[in-house]
């Protein structure tokens, strides 16, 4: 057994105390022969700290393309050559597709746009549809409007949006080489306003954006230091157009020790599947992740592309006797 | 562009076939469609958590 295992063994299962940036790092550089140890500790790390509960989470874009950020990695963005074009969606839209989210069992749906920062129009649409689902189903709503000001946080969360989901996307050292128009510590700020006002905070990233391997064991640490209700952990998906379109998507058995990995560093927080596992990992790994330390996914499709059906994650749940969270158990 | 050619509706370049590229219809899989195969206009693509839908300005919407 690696020594970075026997260590986290007592650290994180024993005493609930996630791996520093070292210790992440020599957990992402395990050879092969050590990964299914490496998952099964994470598996028991979150079992212990987390509980056998999966939570299921639905999304949709409010408003989508347009944006006039210059994220590397997004089919969104405004000035790239991206196919996706701007389009809005209507509130009884909304709410249907949060009816369909709430049919799957699932007790989060986050409503997305991607902009820099919600203006009054958007606000204006959040407060609408918030209100417009609150009254017609029975989901939690959280919400991913890009860097918000003190008082669109203090909107949000009068609106009863109970989560907020900003990204940091990657580590602060690489982070100039996927976005230049905002910086890292701008979306740090958001995070503090948000943690700051109650609300829950989910903040992860993305995996494959180019970084080495030591940057992303900083990436683990910063969020460690963040300490996020939740990460969703997202693989690239090379979108045409992009800047990044053209990178090749990170390898199975490093996103699986990246998960394992990033399980160590945060033994209590959702560590979400998010996009791109279905091309990084595919069926077979999509199940070793969630037997090593995943526990919760994003359901149906993603904002602009799209994932397995709904049913195959949830009778892939039922197999592996994982529960998904009922509502009242996050309330 | 004339009515009778045929677009492949993930990358815009002419499909005569009248079906996308091999590696588009793969990667088609896991996407939606992003421009319309009768006339290569990009199209007004909205993702649901089941589901999408495609306008074309000139033929409509599709779902999918």
């Amino acid at each position: 057994m690696p020594e970075i295992l026997d260590q986290a063994r007592t650290q994180v299962l024993g005493d609930g105390v996630g791996l520093d940036e070292a210790g992440v790092l020599a957990v992402l550089n395990l050879p092969d022969e050590h990964l299914p140890a490496a998952l099964q500790l994470a598996h028991d790390v979150r079992m212990r700290w987390c509980g056998p509960e999966v939570e299921v989470e639905g999304i949709v874009s409010l408003k989508t393309g347009g944006c006039p950020e210059d994220c590397h990695f997004c089919s969104q963005s405004g000035l790239f050559t991206s196919p996706v074009r701007s389009v809005w969606l209507d509130i009884p839209s909304l709410v249907e597709a949060a009816k369909q989210t709430a049919k799957t069992g699932a007790t989060e749906f986050c409503i997305v746009a991607a902009v820099r920062g919600p203006d009054a129009r958007l606000m204006k649409q959040m407060r609408e549809g918030v209100a417009a689902i609150k009254a017609e189903v029975d989901i939690q709503v959280a919400a991913s409007l890009g860097m918000l000001s003190q008082e669109q946080v203090d909107d949000l969360v009068d609106m009863g949006v109970h989560r907020y989901n900003h990204n940091l996307e990657t580590c602060r050292s690489y982070f100039p080489n996927v976005v230049t128009t905002h910086s890292w510590e701008e979306r740090w700020e958001t995070l503090r306003m948000v943690r700051d006002s109650g609300m829950e905070v989910c903040c992860g990233g993305i995996l494959g954006l180019g970084e080495t391997v030591e940057q992303r064991a900083e990436f683990a640490a910063q969020l460690a230091e963040l300490n996020p209700h939740e990460v969703p952990l997202n693989f690239l998906n090379p979108r045409p157009g992009t800047p990044l379109g053209d990178r090749p998507v990170v390898e199975g058995k490093d996103a699986l020790r990246a998960i394992a990995a990033f399980r160590l560093a945060m033994p209590r927080t959702i560590l979400r599947y998010a996009g791109g596992r279905e091309i990084t990992l595919g069926d077979l790994g999509t199940r070793d992740g969630l037997l090593g330390g995943i526990n919760a996914v994003i359901v149906g499709n993603y904002l602009t592309t799209l994932g397995r059906p709904a049913t195959a994650d949830l009778d892939l749940l039922d197999e592996l006797k994982m529960p998904v969270k009922a509502l009242s158990a996050t309330l | 562009m004339t009515t009778t050619e045929l677009w492949c509706d993930r990358c815009g370049d002419p499909a005569p076939a009248g079906t996308a590229h091999p590696g588009c219809a793969s990667a088609r899989e896991l996407e939606p469609p992003r421009y319309c195969h009768r006339c290569r206009r990009r199209m007004k693509v909205q993702v649901l958590p089941v589901g999408w839908s495609a306008v074309c300005v000139e033929h409509g919407e599709i779902r999918g």
